[in-house]
């Protein structure tokens, strides 16, 4: 379960997150919509950790755990994703090696030893299968040459690999065409179990469809100013948030 | 000058010993280069191909010189200079620039020269491995001299390792000369992989005929002070020349290259890539000249350095030059600096790889491209497992070999 109380968050001085409570229980999916700006990937930033934001007061649990005392990589380990609205290219860096060494943290972290190269392979093709991600892809170097797509396509993969228990997709849906988001959605849910919880960071309605989320909140100038159920998400797709701005004033 | 003055006064002690011990085709240069050498000195930062060494202070101390000839049972085609062809022997110091004071010193006290010969039309069915061995129990100054001679349509791989195997200091002074004839296809890799005792000056000097084929690769994979200086002249219409290189240096740890590919006829093709990976307090330089000559027309160059400075406080100075005098060529060259990509680290962290794991494949990530250029394939998939030992500190220090086991 993930718990954030009171958080605020700032980047180079600027105050970007100013008070958010969010609990995420195990198995829910939560939808994070917002205007631009709003501070939807800053949030998901700071769960995940990147030295960019600082964190100026309060607090985010893990399972009961301080997540903010946790190095990236231990808040990975301990089963937090986040696919990257913009995933990075890592040339030289073969898709591989770069799945292997995250397997094996993954593993050595649950105190397993490493999956025996055959296995992993194995698991490659399996997980490949999921997102229909093509077996050229896997052979080069991470997202190097990927479309837009592909790249999303591959953050799915990726978590289909390491079996996460608190997924992010932040803006998975940008830069998809209506198969892609297809593909990528279903993924997704053949991949959850009733302990996988996510927080889908979009603009539109079409993932959230396939999604189906618990809860839908509005987030606005780093503050969640409305919640509610799946309706909340198609009331924004026909009326925009102008009519949530305006009955905060 | 002090520096000087033991090369010479070693020379004028050891003179009857060393032409006793050698053979007519190296005499015959010896004196010669203990002019060159005693009026010439070392060169300093002022002449150009020295800028980013300091060779006096690298010849400063005074070593004991090993005047041994050739030791251990020699691969096929391969012979101690005395045993050679003469038409082959008398190739001696032919490539080699004789002004040069390291190259002068090299040919004043070299007792003898590994040839390798690969005559016309052959192809050796293995690559020829040359392995130089740094061993002893104090520290020593040696001066090595590989002839490599491609007749006609000849083709070899030869793979010259450098290594050390006592933790002493070594001066290391190498000349390399490569005469390819016509239609002739080397490709030959330098590997170092010494300690931060050790200096090396490697000079390799190529000669390419007509057609012929050059993939020369050097990498330095752990050293202390280096300098290697490659000149290729393309004397033959249609001949091409790879100058590949890649650099791994952390702690204290210089290393310089230094290249000049002489277009010298139209129809040539050189291209060049170096890379470097520099960590610590690690200094790396490059200075790579192109020069196509007039009427060397139809020249095809490239040029390329790219360097990774993953800290603050390594340096590499960067210089490449190109120098043209014919009006129909195409010819590129550039350098980068960069550092460490933050965001590839970021991304690789929260997959849950720690952060030195992440910095380790980024760092042999760059390099990859050098290795991946190599021919060879068994050879391609033993550097990267070397590269990678390398990054993690796990480099033994003669890994093979059966003196160390």
């Amino acid at each position: 379960m993930l718990q954030i109380s009171n958080l605020h968050a700032s980047i180079g001085g600027k105050e970007i997150l100013k008070g958010i409570d969010l609990t995420v229980k195990d198995g829910e999916v939560h939808a994070l919509m917002g205007l631009n700006g709003a501070g939807k990937s800053t949030l998901s930033g700071v769960i995940v950790g990147h030295p960019a934001y600082e964190v100026t007061q309060g607090s985010i649990t893990w399972d009961g755990k301080d997540l903010l005392s946790l190095k990236p990589e231990e808040r990975a380990n301990e089963g937090i994703f986040l696919s990257f609205q913009q995933p990075v290219e890592i040339p030289g860096v073969s898709m591989v090696n770069f799945m292997r060494a995250a397997l094996n943290a993954r593993r050595k972290h649950q105190g397993l030893d490493p999956l025996p190269a055959a296995e992993f392979l194995k698991l490659m093709r399996e997980k490949r299968k999921i997102v229909e991600l093509d077996s050229k892809l896997t052979s080069r170097s991470v997202n190097e040459g990927f479309s837009g797509g592909e790249k999303k396509r591959n953050e799915i993969f990726q978590m289909a690999m390491l079996e996460p228990r608190l997924a992010i997709l932040d803006e998975t849906d940008s830069g998809l065409d209506v198969d892609a988001l297809r593909i990528v959605a279903e993924g997704f849910n053949k991949l959850r179990t009733p302990q996988t919880s996510a927080i889908v960071i979009t603009h539109y309605q079409r993932l959230l469809d396939y999604l189906r989320p618990d809860t839908v909140h509005v987030l606005i100038d780093g503050r969640i100013v409305k919640t509610g159920g799946p309706e909340l998400a198609a009331e924004i797709e026909s009326r925009g948030f102008d009519w949530i701005v305006k009955g905060m004033e | 000058m002090q520096a000087i003055k033991q090369y010479t006064d070693f020379y004028n002690e050891v003179r009857d010993v060393i032409f006793e011990r050698s053979t007519s085709e190296m005499n015959a240069q010896r004196e010669q280069a203990f002019r060159t050498f005693s009026t010439k000195g070392f060169p300093t930062k002022k002449a150009e191909r020295y800028r980013y060494a300091s060779v006096e202070a690298d010849f400063a101390p005074n070593f004991g010189i090993q005047l041994s000839p050739l030791g251990g049972k020699l691969p096929p085609y391969c012979f101690r200079i005395a045993e050679a062809e003469p038409r082959v022997r008398a190739l001696y110091n032919k490539v080699a620039d004789t002004d040069d004071s390291i190259v002068a010193l090299s040919a004043m006290l070299s007792v003898d020269t590994l040839v390798v010969h690969v005559p016309r039309c052959e192809r050796p069915e293995h690559p020829i491995q040359i392995s130089n061995l740094l061993r002893g129990d104090r520290d020593a100054m040696v001066c090595r001299r590989i002839l490599i001679v491609m007749d006609e349509q000849a083709q070899a791989d030869v793979i010259i390792t450098d290594r050390a195997a006592s933790q002493n200091r070594f001066l290391t002074n190498q000349v390399i000369e490569v005469v390819m004839g016509d239609d002739a296809h080397l490709s030959l890799y330098d590997i170092e992989e010494t300690h931060l005792l050790c200096t090396r000056y490697n000079s390799v000097f190529v000669h390419q005929g007509r057609n012929s084929s050059l993939h020369h690769t050097s990498l330095t994979l752990f050293n202390g002070h280096t300098r290697n200086r490659l000149d290729v002249v393309l004397a033959g219409e249609g001949s091409e020349v790879t100058a590949n290189g890649c650099v791994i240096a952390d702690k204290m740890q210089h290393v310089d290259n230094n290249t000049l590919i002489d277009h010298r006829v139209p129809r040539c093709q050189s291209s060049e890539l170096y890379k470097y990976v520099l960590d610590d307090s690690s200094v790396g330089a490059f200075a790579g000249k192109v020069l196509v000559r007039e009427g060397a027309q139809k020249t095809l160059s490239k040029e390329t350095n790219a360097n990774l400075c993953a800290t603050s406080s390594a340096r590499m100075y960067s210089q490449p030059m190109l120098e043209i005098y014919a009006d129909d060529v195409q010819c590129s060259h550039g350098s980068t600096v960069g550092q460490m990509d933050e965001s590839a680290l970021f991304y690789m962290r929260q997959r849950g790889i720690d952060e030195k794991e992440a910095r380790l494949l980024l760092k042999a990530a760059f390099i990859t491209e050098v290795i991946e250029s190599i021919p060879l394939e068994s050879l391609r998939d033993r550097l990267h497992v070397l590269v990678d030992k390398r990054m993690r500190g796990e480099l033994s220090k003669c890994e093979g070999c059966k003196l160390c086991q």
